[in-house]
């Protein structure tokens, strides 16, 4: 039986671990899928994170401090937007500089304000995030497999997992099945096109960007006000990137980017899982090794499978006109 | 007396220092065909993207039907029933054809009942103009031509009253050609009235009933063009007279120089893209390599130049092979053995045009004498020599120090040009060497290139312009999806023949 219970808590863990990637993968989609190449994703999930930590020890409510993550995540996009969109600029520059600045400034404001070097106060349960048991979790457990996969693996998370699986049916929809969708779609692959229907190039990349930064914020505030009690330096910890990898492994389309990212959560939960178990024969992996388990397999599968993913064709590209 | 449903007058418009139109004035009557032509740079591409909106004039006012306009976007000039086939098709390539015509005018925000609504009038414009077009097609698997028809669709389904084309034929073959024609001649019947831009003389003597000439950003004056030639029309776009046959000696045709055997090449997605191509070119002969874009035109010019591995087979210079699966010389040794070569793409691959003039003039031949002394450039030789075959080869304005991208495209090729053929290579390899070139550099460069057999060269041309094959060439070869499909020697042939050997029709 511990077997058992050992791939329950190894599945709930994947749902709770894919959670921010999923949200920052939306947020790339909807950047990417424009033409703006967002390699910022790492760096709005760090501000976001200390943004909400500290919204919601000085108000008092984690959501207030979820509504700042947004307005700063969006703020940060149309930055980059300014700079990429609407003065050319190289995209990866401006998303590097983003990166750059949010380590030195999450860092720097945490000592101004709270006297401790990149560490915002531990929330009281009030300022954060609690976990939600579904309905009828209790009564239900008993029931085989679907009774344990109901209320051990679905049920008892933080609500950004239920938002974050919602979210991309919703992303599917909007990309696939809108005007909006097909205006940001061809604006990444041909903006000329675009223009010649009278449409707004840069509207419509602005357009993507906030919900871009909407979006991350969602990444960032999980981090700091639910699965942790506060904001740490660096906290985000490759995720942004992680979430890209996701996002072009998974060729910009949100059911394959969704998958990519369980994969990723699956074996990051895997190598928190096996840190100091004893596995038969190889015995005990040094930490280090197992850690490094979710960045190899995205250096692997990015190099080794993607060969073939066609990336927006107009991505990377800032849209001079021409006659 | 027919009124005009488009009216410019006085416009003008000034990109930086350069004036793109100058006091253009033009009535466009409805219901007509009506031709704007000149050379390359003459801005008659920069006038209709003002009528389309997509720029705005500096002065001047728009009229249509009689009441001025203000077109500050292409939506003022779709609503003003303006639509646009551009010269670079502005499709989505991965969108099926419907997603492509309803962009920008899907009239609701959740696709639905709007979406079957345009399926049905979609339909029935096809229907009405013969289009014959899948709507759920993807643009990518479409033929070029079969492209322009979903342009012009979208610009019908879109409200177009006046449809403008910028360069319709230039990627097309004959028989689409002849497809499109009937095309815009059917929808002249119902009414609409249509703008065609080219520089083709024969597309306005075949389909316009007036047209109007532009020079340097100016009108050089508007024709019926029942009353007008040929011959008028390209001396108002030159502003001199211009030759447009080409005098040619008889042929004197020596041993042969070049030959290719069984060469099959591969590009670099590692598909076969030259299958088995067997030809020779003897001394003293044009050998004109006829075909539409992409049918392993340029990946066969770069194997033959040295720049791309050969799969199989062998190209012999002089009878010694230079190039086979093994082994093949670099473009540095070819040169050595009189081989020289006009790339297709020039801005790519034939200059780097952010250098000056003076050293894309000698880049090849920089290490050699005079030009280079113990490894140190000889500036004041340089210069001299720049000087010296700026004025041979009229390249303007002759200033060896400027920039190359600020010299026109048909300057940019004299350039070029200039480089290869002043070695007197006893093979020339030539790739579209007028591409986007003006009328007055066209006839210079074929002059060249004449002279050049004549002197005993043996010359390949590769180009996809089917009258400057048929006009320069002794023999011309055709190839079709890698494959050579037809050879023929270059009397009598006519372009109908060759047009069906590229559309691969035999």
């Amino acid at each position: 039986m511990e077997f058992m219970s050992d791939i329950v808590s190894l599945l709930s863990a994947t749902l709770r671990i894919s959670t921010p990637l999923i949200f920052a993968a939306m947020a790339g989609l909807f950047a990417e899928r424009s033409g703006v190449i967002d390699f910022g994703l790492e760096g709005k999930m760090l501000a976001a994170a200390f943004v909400a930590a500290t919204g919601a020890y000085f108000l008092g409510s984690p959501w207030f401090g979820l509504i700042l993550a947004i307005v700063c995540c969006v703020s940060l996009s149309l930055l980059h937007g300014f700079a990429s969109v609407t003065h050319k600029g190289d995209q990866v520059v401006s998303c590097v500089a983003i990166n750059i600045l949010m380590i030195g400034l999450t860092t720097a404001l945490a000592a101004a304000w709270f006297g401790e070097e990149g560490l915002t106060p531990t929330l009281n349960d009030d300022q954060r995030f609690f976990e939600i048991n579904l309905p009828f979790a209790d009564a239900l457990r008993p029931i085989p497999i679907l009774g344990t996969i109901y209320s051990d693996i679905i049920s008892g998370h933080y609500i950004f997992v239920y938002i974050a699986y919602i979210l991309v049916p919703i992303v599917y929809w909007v990309v696939f099945k809108t005007s909006f969708g097909l205006r940001l779609r061809a604006v990444g692959e041909n903006p000329s096109a675009v223009d010649t229907a009278g449409i707004g190039v840069y509207a419509t990349r602005y357009k993507a960007l906030m919900i871009n930064g909407v979006l991350v914020a969602f990444a960032g505030a999980y981090l700091s006000t639910a699965i942790n009690a506060n904001f740490f330096r660096e906290m985000s910890a490759g995720r942004g990137y992680l979430a890209l990898a996701a996002l072009i492994f998974g060729k910009w389309h949100p059911k394959t980017a969704l998958l990519a990212c369980l994969l990723f959560g699956f074996t990051d939960a895997l190598q928190i899982r096996l840190q100091g178990v004893e596995l038969p024969i190889i015995g005990v992996i040094p930490v280090q090794f197992i850690q490094a388990i979710p960045y190899v397999l995205t250096v692997v599968l990015l190099a080794g499978f993607v060969g073939k993913a066609i990336a927006p064709r107009a991505i990377g590209q800032p849209y001079i006109k021409e006659g | 007396m027919v009124s005009p449903i488009l009216e410019l007058s006085n416009i003008n418009k000034s990109f930086g220092h350069v004036q793109a139109n100058k006091e253009v004035s033009l009535a466009i009557n409805k219901g007509t065909i009506h031709g704007i032509i000149g050379e390359n740079g003459a801005g008659k591409s920069t006038l209709m993207s003002i009528v389309y909106g997509f720029y705005q004039a500096d002065s001047g006012t728009i009229s249509i039907n009689g009441n001025i306009v203000n077109l500050k976007s292409p939506r003022d000039s779709i609503e003003s029933g303006i639509g646009m086939v551009h010269q670079h098709f502005m499709l989505v390539e991965n969108f099926s054809v419907l997603e492509n015509i309803i962009l920008g005018f899907e009239g609701e925000i959740v696709f639905g009942k709007k979406l079957d609504e345009a399926k049905k009038n979609l339909l029935n414009l096809c229907e009405t103009y013969k289009l014959n077009i899948d709507l759920n097609s993807i643009i990518s698997d479409l033929s070029v031509g079969f492209r322009q028809r979903v342009e012009i669709l979208k610009a019908l389904y879109r409200g177009a009253e006046i449809l403008i084309l910028d360069e319709p034929t230039g990627v097309l073959t004959p028989q689409e050609v002849d497809e499109l024609f009937k095309i815009l001649r059917s929808l002249q019947q119902e009414g609409k009235t249509i703008v065609l831009i080219t520089h083709k003389l024969n597309e306005i003597m075949d389909l316009t009933s007036n047209v109007t000439v532009m020079r340097q950003g100016e009108i050089a004056g508007h024709k019926k063009t029942q009353l007008t030639n040929k011959e008028e029309l390209a001396e108002m776009m030159v502003g001199r007279s211009v030759l447009l046959r080409i005098n040619k000696s008889p042929l004197k045709k020596g041993d042969v120089v070049f030959r290719v055997n069984n060469l099959q090449v591969k590009d670099d997605l590692d598909v076969l893209r030259v299958k088995n191509v067997n030809f020779e070119i003897n001394e003293g002969e044009i050998l004109g390599l006829a075909g539409v874009t992409g049918n392993g035109q340029t990946e066969l010019l770069e194997a033959l130049s040295g720049i791309r591995k050969v799969e199989s087979g062998e190209i012999q210079l002089f009878e010694e092979t230079i190039s086979d699966k093994n082994n093949f010389l670099n473009p540095k040794d070819l040169k050595e053995k009189g081989l020289a070569h006009v790339p297709e793409d020039r801005q790519r691959m034939g200059l780097i045009t952010n250098f000056k003039a003076n050293e894309n003039l000698i880049f090849g031949y920089h290490h050699q004498q005079p030009f280079s002394k113990s490894s140190v450039l000889v500036e004041s030789e340089i210069l001299s020599y720049s000087k010296k075959v700026m004025n041979d080869y009229d390249v303007r304005p002759q200033a060896p120090n400027l920039i190359t991208s600020n010299f026109s495209g048909g300057n940019q090729q004299k350039i070029i040009l200039s480089r290869e053929l002043n070695k007197n290579p006893k093979v020339l390899l030539v790739g579209q060497p007028t591409r986007g070139v003006d009328i007055g550099a066209i006839e210079f460069i074929h002059q060249r290139l004449i002279d050049m057999r004549d002197k005993g060269a043996a010359i390949l041309l590769v180009s996809v312009e089917l009258e400057e094959v048929l006009s320069l060439s002794d023999r011309i070869v055709v190839m079709f999806d890698g494959k050579i499909v037809g050879e023929k020697v270059n009397q009598n042939v006519t372009d109908r023949e060759i047009g069906l050997l590229m559309a691969g029709i035999s």
